[in-house]
């Protein structure tokens, strides 16, 4: 294509209104929590401050810990930026560096732990599926990112910001599990595989932290994706999980807590951060931002909730938050005795029963009985899964489709 | 007249994985004085959209979750389907309802 387009004309809006912010600039985007109109420059700003003040309000960390930055695989987003210093990284770990939501994360995280010094040390932590057709895919990308990150490199983007890395770590589903997705589709087929797909992806992260003995784990989740949840979680009845699902860190029972800085940053301003941060549009178009999604799963598109989520914010972009905070206001006027939050016998991750689902599953791919765990088998926790699943309404694993957001 | 177009964030999937599309659209008709936005989401749904239109349209908007920059820009702040177009504008789709 032409390289006229580097200059950008812009569109005549609101009768040549300024930035509500600084009144100095032609304002660029929407907020969708505040409805103000704001620059670019101004966005940044609001943006990257609004975190730092839930960081800081909510006391997410402690100088001095360890914390990693989970890029969840749930999305399939590949999603390459260009702010990472890629020669520290080498290539095939490159790849697993791919969702929007964790790599805008990872650049705030590092940005503000920079600016105010909160004192982290601070990696990513990504999780190899190994499924084969995503992979090389990848790869492919990433080499045609990484060239044209150099060149970005040599061009100033916007005067203090340098790109620089995070160190990486990787860990596979062979490492988490012995097993990777394309061998257990192997012996299970492509009917089921989305059950273990989901249960392995909700485990992956916590495993592999407790691997790498981190002191927290901080995940992308975003204001969207916890409406979704409490949305989904008051349909399905399960308090338990409403209760749980908006708090900002979770799990601090367990071996690693994760919590969730981007809790009320709407996605639209997630996807929009890097877009603005990269304009010059010349740079955009040649960027490559395309999806992949779990080659194994139907349907890789949200359910209805989501897509209900954003018929709201359409109507009202404020319902967002409305939604999650009626999810936190229904945990304190609860009194419902809770279901017990123990811990998986065999593995330590948190768990209602005697095992986990994942170590269910394992054992009945390890036992050569690979549909167990899957609908109504008989696993090890016999009666008492079928009692919990009376009890308090929770969904069978079967009907989860890969990607289900939970916390 | 002559746009560019560009689809991320997986809408390339549905015009046959091509992201950038470099479109000739014609001029607005007798009778309409402009070419909108709405006038071009119903020639791309007819020329460009291959596939599970649905997942780009609804009604005769973009899906919601769909975001839109009309040159760099929010097109909420353009007007959204009234933004009027114009003779090498950029217009960016991308979804933000990203993979499961
Ligand atoms: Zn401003
Ligand atoms: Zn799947
Ligand atoms: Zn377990």
């Amino acid at each position: 294509m032409e390289e006229e387009a580097g200059v950008v004309k812009p569109k005549k809006n609101g009768g040549g209104r300024l930035c509500s912010l600084c009144n100095q600039r032609r304002p660029a985007l929407k907020r969708p929590k505040t409805l103000e109109q704001i620059c670019k420059e101004c966005f940044y700003t609001v943006f990257e401050e609004e975190i730092h003040r839930v960081i800081v309000d909510n006391q997410l960390f402690k100088p001095g810990e360890r914390i990693a930055i989970g890029a969840s695989g749930g999305k399939g987003f590949i999603y390459l930026l260009l702010w990472f210093s890629y020669r520290r990284i080498s290539n095939e770990l490159l790849v697993y560096l791919n969702l929007v939501d964790s790599t805008v994360l990872a650049y705030v995280m590092s940005e503000l732990n920079r600016r105010h010094n909160y004192g982290l040390d601070l990696f990513l932590l990504s999780v190899d599926e190994g499924i084969t057709g995503y992979r090389d895919d990848s790869l492919e990308t990433v080499k045609r990112n990484e060239i044209q990150a150099s060149e970005l490199g040599q061009m100033s983007m916007k005067g203090s910001r340098s790109m620089y890395g995070l160190p990486l770590k990787v860990v596979s589903y062979k490492d988490l599990y012995g097993w990777t997705m394309d061998e257990i589709v192997k012996i299970i087929g492509l009917k089921n595989n989305c059950t273990f797909c989901g249960v392995f992806r909700r485990q992956a992260l916590d495993r592999g932290a407790a691997l790498l003995k981190v002191d927290k784990l901080v995940t992308g989740h975003n204001a969207d994706d916890i409406a979704e949840t409490v949305l989904l979680n008051i349909l399905r009845g399960d308090i338990a999980r409403l209760s749980r699902c908006t708090s900002i860190t979770t799990g601090e029972e367990g071996p690693i807590p994760r919590c969730k800085p981007f809790k009320y940053t709407y996605e639209k301003e997630i996807v929009i951060y890097p877009c603005h941060l990269l304009f010059t549009y010349a740079y955009f178009k040649r960027l490559d931002y395309f999806s992949t999604e779990c080659i194994y799963s139907p349907n890789a598109y949200r359910g209805f909730a989501r897509e209900f989520i954003k018929d709201l914010e359409r109507l009202r972009p404020r319902a967002i938050l409305d939604i999650i905070k009626s999810g936190e206001d229904f945990r304190i006027s609860t009194s419902t005795k809770m279901p017990e939050q123990g811990t998986c016998e065999r593995c330590g991750y948190i768990s209602s029963q005697k095992w986990c689902k994942a170590c269910v599953l394992l054992d009945g791919l390890n036992r050569g009985l690979p549909k167990l765990g899957i609908g109504r088998s008989r696993g090890p926790n016999g009666d008492r899964q079928r009692e919990m699943k009376e009890s308090n309404g929770t969904r069978n694993i079967q009907s989860k489709q890969c990607g289900t957001l939970d916390f | 007249m002559q746009l560019t177009l560009e689809f991320g964030g997986g809408l390339e999937l549905l015009c046959d994985s091509v992201k950038i599309h470099n479109v000739n659209v014609d001029p607005p008709q007798d009778g309409e004085d402009k070419f909108t936005m709405k006038s071009l989401l119903a020639w791309v749904r007819t020329n460009l959209i291959k596939e599970r239109p649905e997942m780009f349209m609804k009604g005769d908007s973009v899906r919601p979750g769909v975001l839109v920059l009309v040159n760099d820009c929010d097109w909420e702040l353009s007007g959204q389907l009234d933004t009027t177009l114009e003779e090498k504008d950029v217009v960016v789709f991308i979804s933000t309802l990203h993979g499961g």
